[in-house]
């Protein structure tokens, strides 16, 4: 199994340690309450030196990018970072990134951990008719994510970063005083303000004692999970995969059918002629159950209509909710439906999958 | 007397009569309990099988019987408060039983032979 150069630090603080996406991840220290907590009220740090980032430069690198993703990035200013997909013939999700624009020859990709050999061999498939190159640069970044109302400020006291400057997904290249590359954005996965550092391992290692010493709370996996799907963020995995395409996931925002030629699109411009068979729905299940993952949803006459994709009892809201991949047919507001939790079924309805307002800041 | 299951679930005998509940240290792994899935009252039970679910905020666990028997009581506090496991998951057990095949005891794990259990999974 892969390590993160920070891994040594997590086992050493009594980090609750579990694999996920090929590597082996903390999932919480104090406890995964306390750490989305302290994300939402002031500020977490996580390592997600897992994620996998890809540089395709050269002429033709924004007809590439604009090929393979979901996202228009022509007419994006240098130093913007966009959020979409990555899509096969069928429409389906090969996966779901962030796209940052350095400039017209220059693109770095962020990737899910999980997902790094399929998409690096998914890239450097297509880019053969293409004046670019595909640059797999997994191993040589490392990753932190500084996410809180009190993100701005951790970053200029404890690590000297103006972050100040960068609007909501945008992005600047920096410097470390010992001259290593940072790529610092103001991006996450929280539903809060918050920042992304890429850097080379000894920088962020670095970082991330200075930020214990701080007394910033470091933050697991766990609460990673409660904190994006609280804001109604996908997980590649759960809401997005390979037969889920993004109009079914409810994210047509993110692909740009007005835009020719990429991978995918006749697939969503059917998909949106006829309309999707199925969507992904927020619910909200009445009594003390927890709708789980894979967990079936039913009408109200006990025919399976859709299956839990992700669901928890939301530490935020105190209530339990989830998101499912349902019947388009059962997917409009407050549609009343149940789930199966084990031997019993419980009550459920229809609700806005952005369960929590997200606290941006623009 | 107390015994275990490798599974984490404990059963302090009294007579003929098992209380049923998890170990420190499957609380202490859990983290915060947010429900807890029981059995009614007059359910029968059957050693090693499941009888019902432990939540954490991450997932749900089963429960497995160390014995089999007919539940005669379940812990009703637990409904409002599941936190009470992590507080003193061995005062908050979770269901009694009544034992219908004390010689069941003989297959379960004494306290010293369960943290020899526990000692493996922490490494």
């Amino acid at each position: 199994m892969k390590k993160t150069c920070l891994h040594p630090n997590h086992t050493a603080q009594g980090a609750l340690m579990s694999p996920f996406g090929g590597f082996d991840m903390p999932i919480s220290y104090e406890g995964i309450e306390a750490e989305h907590r302290a994300v939402r009220s002031a500020v977490g740090v996580f390592d997600v030196s897992h994620m996998g980032e890809v540089l395709i430069t050269g002429p033709q690198a924004t007809m590439f990018v604009n090929y393979i993703f979901t996202g228009d990035v022509a007419p994006l200013p240098a130093g913007k970072v966009v959020y979409g997909m990555m899509l096969n013939d069928n429409g389906g999700t090969v996966d779901d990134l962030l796209v940052y624009k350095r400039d017209d020859s220059e693109y770095f990709l962020v990737i899910n951990a999980s997902n790094i050999d399929k998409d690096v061999a998914w890239i450097k498939s297509h880019a053969a008719r293409y004046d670019v190159t595909v640059d797999d640069q997994c191993d040589f970044w490392s990753e932190l994510a500084i996410q809180g109302p009190l993100a701005e400020q951790t970053l200029k006291d404890v690590l000297g970063l103006d972050g100040s400057d960068l609007g909501f997904y945008t992005f600047k290249d920096l410097r470390s005083a010992d001259g290593h590359p940072m790529v610092l954005s103001r991006t996450g996965y929280t539903g809060e303000d918050g920042f992304e550092l890429y850097a080379p391992a000894p920088v962020i290692v670095s970082a991330w004692e200075k930020l214990m010493e701080a007394g910033v709370a470091p933050c697991g996996l766990g609460c990673r999970d409660t904190l994006r799907f609280e804001a109604g963020l996908p997980l590649y995995g759960d809401e997005l995969t390979e037969e889920i395409s993004p109009l079914e996931a409810g994210l047509g925002m993110f692909a740009k059918v007005d835009k020719e030629g990429f991978i995918g699109r006749e697939a969503l411009v059917a998909q949106k002629a006829d309309g999707v068979k199925r969507k992904v729905v927020g619910l909200e299940v009445e009594g003390r159950a927890i709708p789980r993952h894979g967990y079936d949803v039913l009408d109200m006459d006990g025919n399976k209509v859709g299956e839990i994709t992700t669901g928890y009892h939301s530490i935020t809201l105190d209530r339990n909710i989830a998101m499912a991949l349902v019947d388009a047919r059962f997917a409009a507001l407050d549609t009343p439906l149940q789930v199966q939790v084990r031997r019993k079924v419980f009550p459920a309805k229809v609700i806005k999958k952005r369960f929590y307002t997200p606290n941006y800041k623009k | 007397m107390t015994y275990y299951l490798p599974t984490h679930e404990y059963a302090r005998v009294e007579g003929n009569i098992a209380y049923i509940g998890i170990s420190r240290f499957a609380a202490e792994q859990l983290g915060n309990v947010v429900y807890v899935d029981m059995p009614e009252a007059d359910d029968d039970v059957t050693a090693g099988e499941e009888f019902g679910a432990i939540e954490s905020v991450k997932a749900a666990s089963d429960l497995f019987s160390p014995v089999s028997g007919a539940v005669v009581e379940i812990n009703e506090h637990l409904i409002d408060n599941p936190r009470l496991i992590n507080e003193d998951p061995e005062a908050n057990w979770i269901i009694k039983v009544e034992m219908n095949d004390p010689a069941e005891l003989e297959n379960l794990l004494s306290p010293e032979a369960y943290a020899e259990v526990c000692k493996a999974e922490k490494h």
